[in-house]
């Protein structure tokens, strides 16, 4: 064998122990890189009420209600499967919308719901005019 | 293989870089200018961020440019270790800069775009974070290359770290599958774009301009190199006498 081959050989030996172990590593990942809870995590798993963590999903059409003290609004968060109701005293970001993603910092609440001190508003892959948004979620999404 | 040794003699080399290096520069400028005219006053607004969403037109190609600049160097670097081209070394060493300020690029236009957008400078999500890894392996790479050469190395050791980092390309690119992440899925794909036509447009043009403008930049960084060593070779050959 020409050293030429055994080089190329060994790099190509060597690309796939890479591939291999950062295969490895993301599968041991895979829950603990995840940005969120999702609403059906909360649901399964049992996160302490003292520990700070994100809620994320899409807000329910038809959930946002403003409180009486006026800076504190109540919404539902979804994830298709199960609901939380999140309550967050303060100003929310520009693209906050029903039917919308959001990220909910904060913790679980003792006697249920979640307790928001941050909300940002995660919006989706698709870009279009206001003029085609009303055709909006005729368009699918690449991954689904 | 001869094709690949053809490729690989720096006269040959020369005798393509020195035209190509001009067309590809300027005609990059063009495209980038004809994109952002496109992208800021003949598309509309999107329905839900308004004007924000340009910014796209430079954050997108940017964040192209961070992970192709990875790419060919990677393969540069494989090339250069099998083969043992000096002109793959150099090549992968010269785009290593704009490849980093590419990522920079990105890197800061998203900042700017998650503030109006997210209501966030920065999350330490699963995309932001491993496009945040590249940079600093941009970084490594460029002072590894550095340590290498100071110390009379042949490249092999930045070349094998070179092949080594393109692990994190896979895992930029899945990050918003594999996890659920605040940055959003991803909007091109093979099989088509969840961006309208009307505003899709101009990103085109601006990642054909981008690709471009970076391959002349490269090739100009690559003809230095070779002049350089050059004009070392000549120093060493004067002071032999």
């Amino acid at each position: 064998m020409k050293a030429k081959h055994q080089r190329l050989t060994l790099g190509l030996l060597a690309v796939a122990a890479i591939v291999g172990a950062a295969v490895l590593a993301l599968s041991a990942l895979r829950d603990q890189a995840s940005f969120f809870y999702s609403p059906s995590d909360l649901a399964r798993d049992h996160v302490s009420t003292d520990k700070h963590i994100r809620l994320g999903g899409m807000v329910v059409t038809g959930s946002v209600a403003k409180l009486s003290d006026g800076v504190t609004t109540r919404f539902a968060v979804t994830d298709n499967v199960d609901q939380i109701t999140v309550v967050y005293r303060g100003i929310l970001p520009d693209l906050f919308r029903e039917g919308s993603g959001v990220v909910a910092e904060g913790h679980l609440a003792p006697g249920g719901g979640f307790v928001a001190d941050n909300i940002l508003a995660k919006h989706d892959e698709r870009y279009m005019p206001p003029q085609v948004a009303g055709a909006m979620h005729k368009t699918k999404s690449l991954d689904k | 293989m001869p094709s690949i040794h053809a490729l690989a003699n720096p006269t040959r080399f020369l005798k393509i870089a020195r035209p190509a290096t001009p067309v590809c520069f300027w005609s990059g400028v063009a495209l980038m200018l004809f994109a952002a005219w496109g992208g800021l006053t003949r598309t509309p607004p999107d329905y839900l961020q308004g004007e924000t969403v340009r910014i796209m037109y430079i954050h997108v190609p940017a964040a192209w440019l961070g992970l192709g600049g990875w790419a060919g160097l990677a393969t540069a670097s494989f090339v250069y270790l099998v083969w043992r081209h000096p002109l793959a070394a150099l090549a992968a060493r010269a785009i290593a800069v704009p490849g980093a300020l590419f990522t920079a690029l990105c890197l800061v236009t998203g900042s700017i775009w998650g503030r109006p957008t997210w209501g966030t400078w920065w999350q330490w999500d699963g995309r932001l974070t491993s496009m945040l890894l590249l940079f600093f392996v941009y970084l490594a790479y460029l002072a590894l290359n550095r340590a290498d050469a100071e110390r009379g190395g042949d490249g092999r050791i930045p070349a094998l770290f070179g092949i080594a980092g393109s692990v994190l390309l896979p895992i930029i690119h899945y990050s918003v599958v594999w996890w659920n992440t605040l940055h959003q899925g991803q909007s091109i794909g093979l099989t088509g774009s969840t961006i309208d036509a009307s505003m899709l447009w101009p990103l085109w043009y601006a990642m054909a301009g981008f690709t471009l403008f970076f391959t002349g930049i490269v090739l100009m960084r690559m003809r230095t190199m070779l002049a350089v060593q050059k004009v070392e070779a000549r120093m060493r050959r004067m002071a032999r006498g």
